[in-house]
């Protein structure tokens, strides 16, 4: 994207690449408001209800009619609430839920910005998610958010932890933090892909990657505080968590942000673990499909999977949650980084770098 | 150009939020401005091509550490006036210190761009063909591998130790026993008592 921003000179270059980040702005919303119907369509789907599908047919605009409902009300600042953090805290949320996916390649060279460091750059922006929902939570001024908020931080701060090292694991086995590179890495069919990775037998890397798959999603269930890990905003405790006094705009914003983070997540599952814009095979009826439909293929797949759990699985009680993270996560992949990086360098592997 | 404008930029938004910690009324509000200052600094690396060290400074200090500041501070019952006080009373030392450090800075400073060895290290922080990521670990793990080490066995020391001095274990405190938890069955779980009409268990 670099060489088609540069060709058009510094000015007209510049107004190209924020064209470029606008259209990747609605393209995601567009997307996005798809599969929040789908979320809800599946979770209907699964208690035997019927879901939205009054507005437009199938129901395909209700998440444009919420979308209105929201913007047209009044927004509702408590009394006594800190006013410019509490109406700082979902822009924060918003914002940093759509710097993430600068760095996510969709397809080759469809890359906002191919960073070095994309994966650091992933981990650090996702880090700072955290601050949406703790000053939202401090600022409403109000004791249920103030826990939420509390809950919401420790619990995203101690899963952050297991998903560094898993993260660790992939670029250790691939020798690079660039996305593109790692995407690369996995070309030629479905046994390439990470999460099976063939290509370092007679070493049977999948022992430790596909662990360490499970680990990563288990731990993006935590890190959106999607169910079973809704803790934050549970409902029949907390009445809604960190967001219990936001109203209109600001609710939608944390609400896209959350749902945006749900997405990156699967985005990032699909690019560290499932090859990413490449076909399971490498022969002519699947590469007639273009890498982009390949990779939101996959998205919208990993997608289900979040919707499908967050039907299916009863939530966890808050300090099995920390036991879950701290005792059983956290040294299996930490003893998958020493076993990987071992391999590696036996192996004199990954040299991408 | 762009980059002495983002230079300006981000070094103002970091002196300024600084600046703020110190007279801002409310704390948690100066622990946010010192979080502002730490993604400026942040930026600052970035600028200067040190993009990894950014990133880690984003992670370990933005990301764990100022959060677990955020929380103490949050819990904390602050008495404002007595905090305001606190900063007219200090601010003669508080100055000095500040005084003593910008002069120790500048002397350095000046210092090293005169030094004939910095010129060299002046041209090139990261040789051309590495990125830097690479660069940083050939240093770290090939040339101060011992010194690295040293280090991380300091913290491993502190580490431990804090975890010894306010481990105390307590009597008659309940715990949770996840294997008795699991394996428990309905012979030692339950028990049929036949009750009755009128008595009672007693």
């Amino acid at each position: 994207m670099y060489d088609f921003v540069t060709q058009f000179g510094p000015l007209w270059g510049a107004l190209a690449s924020v064209g470029q980040i606008l259209g990747f702005i609605v393209v995601l919303l567009l997307s996005l408001a798809y599969l929040l119907l789908m979320d809800r369509k599946v979770w209907a789907a699964v208690q035997l209800r019927k879901g939205p599908n009054t507005v437009g047919a199938f129901g395909l605009l209700q998440s444009f009619a919420d979308f209105i409902k929201f913007v047209v009300k009044e927004i509702v600042v408590p009394a006594g609430a800190d006013r410019p953090l509490f109406l700082l805290a979902p822009l924060l949320t918003f914002i940093f839920a759509f710097i993430t996916w600068a760095v996510i390649p969709v397809a080759p060279g469809w890359v906002i910005s191919d960073l070095n460091v994309g994966i650091l750059y992933i981990f650090a922006i996702s880090s700072l998610g955290v601050y949406g929902i703790i000053i939202g939570g401090w600022a409403s001024n109000s004791k249920y958010p103030f826990l939420g908020s509390l809950r919401s931080a420790a619990q995203m701060v101690s899963y952050e932890v297991s998903i560094g090292f898993v993260l660790v694991t992939i670029l250790v086995m691939a020798g690079t933090m660039n996305l593109t590179t790692l995407v690369d890495a996995q070309a030629g069919g479905f046994w390439n892909w990470h999460v099976l990775s063939f290509d370092m037998l007679p070493w049977p890397a999948f022992l430790i990657t596909i662990p360490m798959f499970v680990i990563f999603f288990i731990s993006a269930l935590a890190e959106t505080n999607r169910p079973p890990f809704d803790l934050p905003e549970a409902e029949s405790e907390l009445v809604a968590g960190y967001q219990v006094e936001y109203s209109s705009t600001p609710y939608l914003l944390f609400m896209i942000g959350e749902y945006l983070n749900i997405v990156l997540m699967c985005a990032l599952m699909t690019v560290l673990f499932f090859g990413g814009w490449h076909a399971p095979f490498d022969i002519a009826p699947f590469t007639w499909i273009p890498p982009v439909f390949w990779f939101a293929i996959k998205v919208v797949f990993f997608f289900f999977m979040f919707a499908m759990v967050k039907a299916l699985v009863p939530r966890y009680r808050y300090d099995q949650l920390m036991r879950l993270g701290w005792k059983i996560f956290l040294p299996t992949s930490l003893a998958a980084v020493f076993v990987m990086a071992g391999i590696v360098v036996y192996t004199n592997a990954g040299q991408a770098i | 150009m762009l980059e002495a404008a983002a230079f300006y930029i981000t070094a103002a938004v970091a002196v300024l939020s600084a600046l703020m910690v110190v007279f801002a009324r409310n704390p948690v509000r100066a622990v946010l401005f010192l979080i502002l200052a730490f993604f400026a600094a942040a930026g600052l690396f970035v600028l200067q091509g040190a993009e990894f060290l950014a990133m880690i400074l984003v992670i370990v200090y933005v990301g764990a550490v100022a959060v677990l500041f955020l929380f103490v501070v949050m819990m904390l019952d602050i008495d404002f006036a007595v905090l305001k006080a606190g900063v007219t009373a200090n601010a003669p030392i508080g100055g000095l210190v500040a005084l003593v450090l910008a002069a120790m800075l500048a002397l350095t400073g000046f210092a090293w761009i005169e030094s004939e060895t910095a010129a060299a290290n002046l041209q090139s922080p990261t040789p051309a063909d590495m990125t830097n990521v690479a660069a940083l670990g050939d240093i770290i793990y090939e040339r101060y591998v011992l010194f690295f080490q040293l280090a991380g066995l300091v913290l491993l020391v502190a580490m431990i130790g804090a975890i010894v001095l306010t481990l105390r274990h307590r009597e008659g405190v309940k715990r949770q026993d996840m294997h008795r938890q699991v394996n428990r069955t309905r012979e030692e779980a339950v028990e049929v008592v036949d009750v009755k009409s009128g008595e009672g268990i007693g």
